[in-house]
């Protein structure tokens, strides 16, 4: 197996962080770090001359990742590269899964591929979660902005709450727009009058 | 016509806006597209989406792809420039620890002097300063370069950092950069949010340099000739109605909404209009042609941008310029420009190649019409860049 890897994890959420060293370790026994969104990012990592770098492709200070795969003169080798050529479409799973992988010049795909498979699998998840968070929030805010409207509809016209969301649901149709998007047209409004 | 969708990626900046404008003044559509407009938090996203096949087009820095076929950087996908999107646009801006130097030393932040703005940076820059830029390969690096090696800058010990756009203003508070070169609205964010100033446009710098290009994959270009001519036809379309006076406004409002930038309207009429607020104290200046989006063949993808871009980066990298200049010649895709807009009303120069910082005033040239009328494109320095030589 040869020496040990050295893998930089770059995340700033402390839970995700431990979720994704921890998948990673069971693929092999790996030097794992992990930098939050720290600055001079690119030289603090740089130092550990790590073997492969992740990073979410949502970050970003993914950019400033970028100056280690620039050589800083002619004869030297980057630090590292994006994985681009690796076989077997790694970088097009990567980036779907989002992620973004840089790896040390020269490392053997057979090594490399056991990490990425792993690191993929687990930024697909934590993307998923992340996403799924998002959209729960998305319709908690949505039923709250609907029952606002409902409630100023309900006192300006003296109608019941079955009423008021036929009236939101009516407008909506009648202008081809989302009932949380006229709900949220009429709270504002009502704001401005009021 | 079938409505096509387009996937297109951009960085929230006041310089996507023909792509914006496009989709959102149903000039995309009258060619028969729909675009998916997909924002980025960071150029090498950008340039991974397109390179990889999750979007068809980007708006993007224009030597990113110079670079790539330079074999410089990570990716190396073959891109073609198939137009300039906007010329100039970025701004020179210091930190507040900065500007009290400058101003105790009697420097009056003109916004116009490239040579006495380096000379008065130069005299109070102490043991040293970094520089945030948005990418190792992009306009901003070359202009600061190029500002950098002809004034009195270039005795002073620089460190240029990558920092994302939208981030610059935070870097400058938290003291981990202490200027900038970004491009708009995230110059004037950071006088707004009070922590820094603004010293050049770019313009001071190069007169009419090519900032960001429409970017496709090379080989897409050539399977879907008819698909890439309507984009390019409708990204043309925007860049001219954007170039009317009568249209900021309605510009300034689209790009400030909430997908877009997320910023004030009026933050991004700022660029738009050329009249910048430069300091905390509200100090303004005016700059004719801030941002150009269609004056003076400014969407022309000429070839000798390409190649003087590709000569700056070779010889800082230890490339061979020649080799460099004819490698970037390719990228630049003045041939495609030509055919997708022949019938579309842009006035076409007769040359895709000319001496780059030649022209000092307003010049008309041969054209398909005989009006087409270049505006001025020197460096600051007068140096001139001849791409045959």
């Amino acid at each position: 197996m040869g020496q040990p890897l050295c893998i930089v994890v770059v995340e700033e959420d402390r839970d995700r962080a431990v979720a994704i060293v921890d998948s990673l370790k069971e693929s092999g026994d790996h030097e794992i770090h992990v930098f939050g969104n720290v600055s001079g990012l690119s030289r603090k990592i740089a130092a550990h001359a790590p073997d492969i770098v992740l990073i979410d492709i949502d970050n970003p200070t993914r950019d400033m990742l970028e100056e280690l795969t620039l050589a800083s003169g002619p004869l030297d080798r980057p630090v590292a590269m994006f994985v681009s050529g690796a076989a077997g479409g790694l970088a097009e799973a990567a980036i779907e899964a989002g992620m973004s992988a840089y790896v040390v010049d020269g490392l053997q795909p057979d090594r490399l591929k056991p990490v990425l498979d792993t690191a993929i699998a687990r930024f697909r998840m934590v993307r998923q979660m992340r996403t799924e968070l998002a959209e729960t929030r998305r319709a908690l805010e949505e039923r709250k902005l609907i029952d606002r409207a409902k409630g100023l509809l309900m006192k300006a016209r003296g109608i019941g709450e079955d009423e008021a969301y036929a009236l939101l649901r009516k407008a909506a149709m009648d202008q081809g727009r989302r009932v949380a998007d006229v709900a949220e047209a009429l709270v504002t409004a009502s704001g401005l009058l009021s | 016509m079938k409505t096509v969708s387009l996937a297109v990626a951009y960085m929230p900046l006041v310089d996507a806006a023909p792509l914006i404008v496009a989709q959102e003044m149903g000039l995309a559509e009258s060619e028969g597209l729909s675009l998916d407009l997909i924002p980025a938090p960071s150029w090498s996203s950008v340039r991974d989406m397109l390179a990889f096949g999750r979007v068809d087009a980007a708006h993007l820095l224009s030597p990113v792809p110079v670079a790539m076929a330079l074999g410089l950087g990570s990716v190396k996908t073959a891109l073609s420039a198939v137009s300039v999107l906007s010329a100039n646009g970025n701004v020179i801006g210091v930190g507040r620890a900065f500007e009290d130097r400058l101003r105790a030393a009697g420097y009056g932040f003109d916004f116009t002097d490239a040579a006495a703005a380096g000379q008065a940076m130069a005299d109070v820059a102490g043991d040293g300063l970094t520089i945030g830029v948005p990418f190792p390969f992009s306009m901003h690096m070359e202009l600061l370069h190029y500002w950098f090696e002809a004034t009195a800058l270039a005795n002073v010990k620089a460190q240029i950092r990558t920092v994302p756009p939208p981030l610059m203003a935070q870097a400058l508070a938290a003291g981990e950069i202490d200027a900038f070169c970004v491009g708009e609205p995230w110059g004037s964010v950071s006088v707004d949010t009070g922590v820094g100033a603004l010293l050049l446009p770019g313009q001071a710098i190069w007169n009419f340099a090519p900032e960001k290009v429409l970017a496709v994959r090379t080989d897409w270009a050539e399977t879907e000739p008819h698909l890439l001519s309507r984009l390019m036809r409708a990204v043309w379309k925007a860049g001219r109605w954007l170039s009317q006076p009568e249209s900021r406004t309605a510009a300034a409002e689209l790009l400030a909404r909430k997908e877009y930038l997320d910023v004030s309207s009026e933050l991004v009429d700022r660029a738009l209009s050329g009249h910048l607020t430069i300091s905390t104290s509200g100090e303004q200046r005016q700059v004719s042609g801030f941002v150009e989006f269609n004056r003076g063949a400014a969407t022309f993808p000429w070839r000798s941008k390409a190649k003087w871009i590709a000569h700056r980066i070779a010889e800082r990298t230890g490339l061979d310029p020649a080799a460099a200049c004819d490698a970037a010649g390719a990228v630049f895709r003045s041939d495609l420009y030509r055919a997708a807009l022949a019938d579309s009303g842009a006035d076409m120069p007769g040359a895709s190649e000319k001496v780059e910082g030649a022209i000092r005033h307003p010049t008309a040239v041969a054209s398909g019409s005989g009006t087409l009328i270049l505006q001025p494109d020197q460096f600051f320095d007068g140096r001139i860049f001849d791409p045959s030589k």
